[in-house]
Order: structure tokens, then sequence, then C-alpha cells
């Protein structure tokens, strides 16, 4: 059966070529294999090999011609003896999919939903409160889940033996072991990598970055690895695990130990990512990170790590991902804020109650799912919004919110929405420098007096 | 040092046909690839295996069922030899819903729970901590399995391998850690990426035993595997196979291949082809008659060409599945 040898396309951009030269002739033998001409493509001359055996029959396309379509026919094998049939089309149609049946995607936000807007409190009236500081929170919320679930384990630097670099897992060595508390060398690339295989393969790993700036030489996998899996795999496997550490500036660390990933993580579909304030948000929210089957990114603050919150004394406290907290009621304007952001937003709240202007205070807790209908809520109310947060200016976690804001309630506002941000340069080590380089309250203070037009 | 081995393998004439079957099953379905990309119905990269179809079907033949493995983004050969259906590779490869990723994946992206394959890894040398990773699980569930992580001489040069060795040695995972050496990083011969002679050797710093393998020829590269998953089994930590192999097409579709000469793979086709290799022993040793070989051929052409059908028929991926599968609802 004569067999038609079409134009091949060979790169990924290529729809037409230069037929360079023949390397056989009609009438010779053609093995499967063989080198049978060599073609120009849009980046380098290639070599064209013969799949089906046979005998050349007719070259169609001669040796020279340019501009030759990917798919149109350029020869024709036959078996031994076999006559060469009158050359048909000049073009295949092989390359035609079928049509997919609709044609415009449905619209959908990437960002897993937030829980629609749900005020309920986080604990009920009534509750027992206990004093924590946000370290032990932490570390109660790991033990509780490696109590719960065996497949849950922590690995990081200095992590067991030498109690945490923060001590956040401090005790932890004692109750799990060695075989659930695992130090590893200073290898953060490698590491990362070797948890993400351990949930491939079943597990539920806690990564804990000393810092998150470490985690730069890591961020391959957590992007890479851990939070496109689920999607090239058609769903079949993911990495359910938590990534956490310190994030942010801590003091005096310079410009290498003091960057805020918030805006970083959150850009990237398939990964959570929770930035907590409080010790309740961080106990409330890392159990609910560690029992989440998706990768969760958990930044942390070393300045946060020794204040004290109350907690709810209860058995299985759990806050769930995409429910922001208002943190103070009010009418004038939103503020919205998270992690550390949220001291200068509450202290400015108090400055600003003062010059009689009443600030709503919403904590996100959580940037992705980011709980936006809290946020629309809040504006449709104060017509008003400033966003703080210590990362960078440019493609920062306001300038999503502000975007957002300007979307889907534009009518609603009396003043364009003022981003409260670090500033745009590396962390300087000097004290003055450093307190400067940082968003502050005053900075907050005058951006609401500016939307509010006091 | 491995013991050496007597010139005649044990090996069954079964066991020879199930080889030659294996490898030229990858062969042809490399082929059909090819050619299917020239008409334009495989998009972006596609990267051959053609020349290295000893190194996965020899170890395959090592290994038991549970046992994991994880490669990088030549990734045909390994899905083949671990037994995944043709169709949904060839779909995956076409970007149709039949494939194993529902065409989300690609020819770099595809994995199977069932079979125990955990990709199809773009990212050189990434595959090598997560292989780790996988035989960290194993580890800590004692189970027994042991996985076999394979990636490229140029991975090979990747800081991530060593940070690996380092941790797959200090806590004695068990993990088989293949090179496989098919002497050139893209365009770049590993002459021209390191003078440090042999690869495997690297391990020894790490304290990890290792050995170099001739990939052209299955028999061999199955006894390194069993000597390799036997030390992993029992628990004594990682090993390292050096599997010097062969690739005959260029890196990808579109690679011109103009660092080597045409000599060089011909003469490599010619003496050391994996294929023809066990193709002889098998009528030499009388194990089987040229029909029989000829039966196979045309069945082997049965399972491919219908493998390339169903790959065009299977329709595109429904809209919607743009936005599924970013996060799981509950475990998968």
């Amino acid at each position: 059966m004569a067999i038609e040898l079409l134009m091949p396309a060979l790169s990924p951009t290529m729809e037409e070529g230069t037929l360079a030269k023949w390397m056989v002739k009609e009438g010779d033998e053609v093995k499967s294999g063989d080198i049978i001409a060599e073609i120009e493509t849009d980046k380098a001359t290639m070599e064209f090999e013969a799949v089906d055996e046979g005998i050349m029959g007719k070259i169609v396309v001669a040796e020279g011609t340019e501009g030759v379509k990917v798919n149109a026919v350029i020869a024709i094998l036959v078996e031994d003896g076999e006559d060469v049939p009158e050359a048909s089309a000049s073009t295949s149609t092989a390359a035609a999919a079928p049509a997919a049946a609709e044609t415009k995607a449905p619209a959908q936000a990437a960002a897993p939903a937030p829980v629609a807007s749900d005020s309920a409190p986080d604990w009920e009236d009534g509750t027992e409160l206990k004093p924590t500081t946000v370290r032990e929170a932490l570390r109660d919320a790991m033990a509780e889940e490696m109590r719960r679930d065996e497949d849950v384990f922590l690995m990081g630097e200095e992590v067991a033996e030498y109690q945490g670099a923060y001590k956040i897992s401090q005790g932890l060595l004692d109750e799990f072991g060695a075989k659930r508390i695992i130090d590893t060398p200073i290898t953060e690339h490698g590491f990362a990598g070797i948890g993400v295989g351990a949930a491939f393969g079943g597990l539920k790993p806690i990564v804990e970055f000393m810092t998150f700036n470490f985690a730069m030489q890591a961020i391959d996998h957590i992007i890479n690895s851990a939070a496109k899996t689920l999607y090239m795999s058609g769903g079949q496997m993911g990495a359910p695990m938590v990534f956490r550490g310190p994030n942010g500036a801590a003091a005096r660390v310079g410009a290498q130990h003091s960057q805020d990933y918030a805006a970083w993580y959150m850009q990237i579909p398939g990964l959570k990512v929770v930035m907590p304030y409080s010790a309740a948000d961080a106990k409330g929210l890392m159990k609910t990170a560690i029992r989440d089957p998706n990768p969760v990114i958990f930044l942390e603050n070393e300045i946060l790590y020794g204040k004290s919150f109350d907690v709810p004394v209860m058995d299985d406290f759990t806050i769930p991902f995409g429910k922001a907290k208002i943190e103070r009621a009010g009418d004038d304007v939103t503020i919205v804020s998270f992690g550390i952001g949220m001291t200068y937003a509450l202290e400015a709240a108090e400055k600003l109650a003062e010059d009689g202007i009443n600030a709503e205070v919403i904590n996100l807790r959580t940037l992705r799912p980011m709980d936006m209908p809290t946020v629309l809520a809040s504006v449709q109310k104060t017509n008003r919004c400033v966003t703080v947060e210590e990362g960078w200016p440019q493609g920062s976690v306001g300038s999503w919110i502000a975007s957002e804001i300007m979307q889907k309630a534009f009518d609603y506002l009396d003043a364009p929405v003022i981003t409260c941000t670090g500033k745009d340069v590396p962390m300087p080590y000097a004290a003055n420098l450093e307190k400067h380089a940082l968003v502050t309250t005053d900075e907050v203070v005058e951006a609401v007096k500016q939307v509010t037009y006091r | 040092m491995p013991p050496k081995k007597s010139a005649k393998p044990n090996v069954s004439a079964e066991e020879l046909l199930g080889h030659y079957r294996e490898m030229l099953l990858i062969r042809r379905f490399e082929e059909k690839a090819g050619q299917l990309y020239g008409m334009g119905l495989i998009g972006g990269f596609c990267h051959l295996y053609i020349g290295q179809e000893a190194v996965v079907v020899g170890l395959e033949a090592a290994a038991e069922e549970g046992d994991k493995r994880v490669t990088s983004y030549r990734d045909h050969g390994h899905m083949l030899a671990c037994g995944m259906d043709p169709k949904g590779i060839m779909a995956e490869l076409t970007g149709r819903e039949g494939g194993f990723s529902k065409g989300k994946g690609g020819s770099m992206h595809m994995f199977s729970k069932e079979k125990h394959f955990y990709g199809g890894h773009g990212i050189v040398a990434a595959q090598v901590p997560l292989g780790a990773g996988l035989a960290f699980a194993d580890k800590y569930k004692g189970n027994g399995r042991v996985t076999f992580a394979y990636f490229g001489d140029g991975a090979a040069n990747q800081g991530q391998v060593y940070e690996t060795y380092n941790m797959a040695e200090l806590w004695d995972l068990p993990v088989v850690f293949v090179i496989e050496n098919n002497q050139y990083a893209m365009g770049t011969s590993v002459q021209r990426s390191t003078k440090s002679p042999s690869l495997w050797e690297r391990g020894a710093a790490y304290g990890i035993p290792g050995e170099e393998v001739d990939g052209m020829d299955v028999l061999k590269v199955k006894e390194a595997g069993e000597r390799a998953v036997a030390h992993c089994r029992t628990g004594k930590g990682p090993y390292i196979l050096e599997v010097k192999t062969y690739r005959y097409r260029g890196h990808s579709m579109s690679d011109p291949a103009k660092y080597r000469t045409r000599e060089e793979v011909q003469k490599m086709r010619d003496e050391r082809d994996p294929i023809e290799q066990v193709r002889d022993m098998l009528l030499t040793g009388k194990h089987a008659s040229e029909d029989d070989l000829k039966a196979i051929d045309k069945d082997i052409k049965a399972i491919v060409n219908e493998a390339a059908e169903f790959s065009k028929e299977s329709p595109e991926p429904a809209l919607d599945e743009l936005w599924t599968d970013i996060y799981a609802e509950e475990a998968v």
C-alpha cells in the first residue's frame, strides 16, 4: 500500500519550511530510520528520517522548494512492484483535531473559592480562653495534628535536637521521636524536594524553613513540583503538605534576611497561602493547613512569635481558610491587613479613633483563598479603603486588593484605595533606616486621613 | 565492585522474548510519536527515547510490584516499560481527553498512581530529590518498597543531586539513582561538561556504592538492577547505577544534532543497538524463528497504530477542564 510522506513539523513553531535536499532518489529502497531528506525549519536544518519501509515511488516536492507547508505531501513510498498512485491531495487533513464543543472557556477564578462571607465568631462566647504566645500556639497545633495523624512529620534545620532555631518545635522531639521530628542538613533545595516526594508518596510533611528567605533556594520545588502536580497529573496526585517558617523583616538582620514573600506565593495557583496575626489564628489555621490536601505556604513572623493572645481552650480548634476576621468594626474607612501588618493597622485605628475616625480593620489571615466578599462588603459600607503590609509596593498584596475593589465595587468608592507598603528598597541595616524602610503606623494614619479627606 | 558475571547469561527464552517485545514497543511507539509530531498532532517539546530502550526494560525486570519510579521529561519509555497503556500515553502527547493527565500535562508531565509512576518532570534534576522523597515515604511506612530515580548525565551536574545523595545515604533511603548517561546533555557532551571521568563514582563522596553498566545490553542492565534493588531492599540505603546508553534522535524534535557526526550515530545503531542484540541472541540461540519475531513485530505495530488512532480520535479536553484539578477537595 502506498504511503504518503508529509512535510514534517520539526519545531514547536514551524509552519512551513524549505525542502533543502533529498538524500534518496526515486526507486531507492528506504528502511525505517534512514535519513531521506534535509529540511530547513525556521530554526535549523534538520534531517528527516523514514518511519516506514518501502521503495521511494515518487518525489512530489523537488529539492530546493521553499515555503512547503507542514503536512503537504512531499513524496510517495510504495511497496516493491507497486505502481505509484495518482498524487491525490497536496495537503493532508490528518492534523485537524476534533473540534471542541465549546469555543469559550467558562470564566472562573483560579483561586479556591473562599467560604462565603461568614461572620460567625471563631469560638463561642463563654469558651475558656488561655493567654498563649504565637510560638506556643504553633507548637501546640503541630503536636495535636501529629497525635491525630501518624503520617504527619516535621523536617527542617535544627527542628529536633536544637528544639527549633526559633523554638517553635520545642519539646516535639521528646514526644514524637527522631522518626517524625527530623533534623536536616543545611540543604533547602534538597529537603524541600524530598518533602514534596514524601507527600507524593502519601505522607503529610511539615517542612520548616529556618526563614522564608532561604526558601528561595527551594522555590522550584514549592512551585513546579508541589503546586503544579495535581493539575499536571489530571488530578491523580498532589502534595498535601505545609511549608512554614518566619517570613519578612525581623530586626536588624539586613537585606537578605528581611523579605516578605506574601505577594510572591499568593500569585501561584495550586498553593494556599496563610499569614496569621494572632496566636489563635496561628493555632486554628496551622491545624487546618496540616489537614488540607494541598500544599500550604504558612508565613509566620519572628517578631510576633513572642506576642501573647487569647486562645480558646478546645479539643479541636480550627479556623477555615478563606475567612477573614473583622478585628474592629467601624464605618468610616476599611483598613485591610494580615500578619504583622495588623499591628500597624490596629495601632492606627486607635489613633484615628482619638480623632473621631472610626476604622473597620479586617485581618485577612489567608491570602489564597482571599476573603474578598468580607472586604467588599466592608468597602460598600465605608466607601474607603487602605491596605497595610510590610512587603514591597510593586505587585504587592495591596495592589491586588485595590484592583479587585476597583473592578467589583468601583461605584462605592469615594476615594482611591491607598496601599501602604514597605519602601521600594532592599532592607538596610542601620536602625533608623530600617525603621523607615518598613511601613509605619503614621503612614497608615496619614493614608486614612487622605481617603477620608480630613 | 560487583562480582564478575559469566559470559553466558542465565536467561530463559521467554524472558528474552519479553525484553525484545518491550524494547520494540518503545522503539515503535517513539517512531510513531515522531511521525505524529511531524504531522502537527503533537506540539511543544517531545523528547524521544530511541536507543535507550534497554535501560528501562532491564531495570523494570529487576523491580517488584509496588516499587516506584520517577524520571525527567524523556519519559515515554519509562511509562511503557512500567505497563502504562500506550493509548493513554499517546493521547496525552496529542493533548486529548483520553491522555493520562486528561491532556493537561503533555509529553513531559505524565503520571500513573496505579503503576506507581510519579512523573514526568520538566525541570532538570528535580526528580532526584522527589524520588528520594518517595523512598523516604516508603521507609517511613516500612513497606519494603524501592524507588528508581532516573536522571541524565546533564542532570548529574545539578546541585540538588548531591544534596539528595547526602540525605539519602544519611537516612538510608531505599532509592536507586539511575544515571542514564546518553553522553549528551542536549548538545553538550559529557567531556565538555565535566572533568570527572565517571559520574557514579561521585557517590563515593557520600558513601553511596554504585557501578557503571552497559546500557545497550538489557541483560547486563537487569543484573545490575537486581544488585541495586537487593542493596536498597535490605536497608543498606541508596545505590547508584550509571547506565551508559545512547540516544539516536536529537535532544528534542527540533534538535538538528550538529554536535555529533552522523557516523557516530550510525556506528552505534549498527554495532550496539539494544534490540538487535537481543534479536541476534534469540535467533542464534534458536529461541525464536524469524517468523516468530515477525509475528511480534506485527503485534507491536498493531498496538502502536491503535494507540495512534486513539490519540487522534480522543476529543480535546472539555473547556471546563481548564478549571479543574487546581486544588484537591480531599486527599487524592
